[in-house]
């Protein structure tokens, strides 16, 4: 599966919520897709982007919170699912891509390429769902699944290490941040009234 | 264990007065009081970290969110958590409140923890973050929401250190 096609089948779901990604490859791709300013690109800080997962989600208990990680910034931050774990927010989903390389600085192999499980990990972090998810009709169906459950989910999504041809994204990062606070407090005010 | 549960009782409360409604938190003596204080706080929510860059994350995203944070963690915690504090929140212009325990400090007995206390404020220095010493009971209250309020207008990261002289009861 291209991490292109499955972030493709799954963006009527990523549309209207509140998502983060890492960097690279997958910020480039969603962007493409079509930017929304409930979208944040978490453009350096690898490992960070499931803890500002966290910490909106912790925030936004009425919003659901969707983070896009990869294998190497996840390998990168191993605690943040034992951290995720322990709240269990129920409006958190990890979506994880693993292409077992760190494609954006050149394909070099992490070690869910030589049998590093990361769901095993997430199970045994306590996560209370794990799933895994291979095509683009198991992912769509396991996010439809994970939304639809109040439970925090991390999905594990092998894709193959093909990234875009280019990174490049007209958006600079504090335009992003800025826009992306705006949606965020737009979000809380629609709640109040 | 002689820390302080008056100063620490001072602290949380400036905390509470600055409307913080997350605290990210590793264990280390000095903050033993602290935590136990956010613990057991019905509306505070407590994240108990594996590793202290987590925090930065955490606190970013509930900024984004709109609710104000703090971390409280060791100086080697700090050193733990500086790509955290680069690449993310300087770069994002994200503030943050940081309470750091000065370990290795004046008084300091424990030889471990002496290159840490040497090397925190130029440290902080080094990457253009203030830092507002807590010493005096006194100033506990005015200090910490006058570092919050600076961190807000400057969409930057403020440390208040937290000394052994307030935070220890020989």
């Amino acid at each position: 599966m291209l991490r292109a096609d499955a972030l493709q089948t799954i963006y009527p779901e990523l549309e209207n919520r509140i998502v983060v990604t890492i960097m690279g490859a997958v910020a480039a791709e969603l962007y493409t897709l079509g930017h929304r300013p409930n979208f944040f690109y978490l453009e350096h800080a690898m490992g960070l982007a499931s803890s500002m997962g966290l910490g909106i989600a912790l925030s936004m208990p009425e919003h659901k919170v969707i983070v896009i990680d990869g294998d190497g910034s996840l390998l990168m931050n191993l605690g943040t699912l034992s951290t995720m774990a322990r709240y269990k927010p129920g409006n958190l989903l990890h979506i994880v891509f693993d292409n077992e390389s760190l494609l954006s600085v050149g394909g070099f192999p992490t070690a869910t390429s030589t049998g590093t499980d990361l769901a095993g990990i997430a199970r045994a972090s306590g996560v209370p769902s794990v799933m895994e998810a291979n095509t683009s009709e198991s992912l769509k169906a396991s996010v439809s699944e994970a939304l639809a459950s109040n439970r925090l989910t991390t999905i594990i999504s092998k894709v193959e290490a093909i990234g875009p041809k280019s990174f490049h994204m007209d958006l600079p990062l504090l335009e992003n941040r800025f826009q992306f606070k705006r949606c965020l407090e737009a979000l809380q005010r629609q709640l109040k009234t | 264990m002689p820390v302080s549960v008056n100063n620490s009782r001072l602290i949380y409360e400036a905390l509470k007065a600055c409307d913080v409604k997350i605290i990210s938190a590793l264990p280390e003596t000095f903050l033993v009081h602290l935590i136990r204080m956010a613990g057991e706080d019905p509306d505070m929510t407590l994240v108990r970290l594996a590793k202290e860059e987590e925090g930065i994350g955490i606190s970013a995203g509930a900024h984004l969110a709109g609710v104000n944070s703090a971390l409280l963690m060791q100086n080697h915690g700090f050193l733990a958590a500086i790509n955290g504090i680069v690449s993310l929140a300087l770069l994002y212009k994200i503030p943050l409140l940081m309470l750091i325990s000065h370990r290795g400090h004046w008084g300091e007995k424990d030889p471990w923890q002496t290159q840490g206390g040497l090397v925190t404020e130029p440290i902080l220095r080094a990457l253009n973050i203030p830092i507002w010493p807590l010493v005096n009971p006194a100033d506990v209250h005015r200090r910490i929401k006058d570092a919050q309020t600076l961190a807000h207008a400057s969409l930057h990261p403020v440390a208040v250190l937290l000394s052994r002289e307030l935070m220890w009861e020989e």
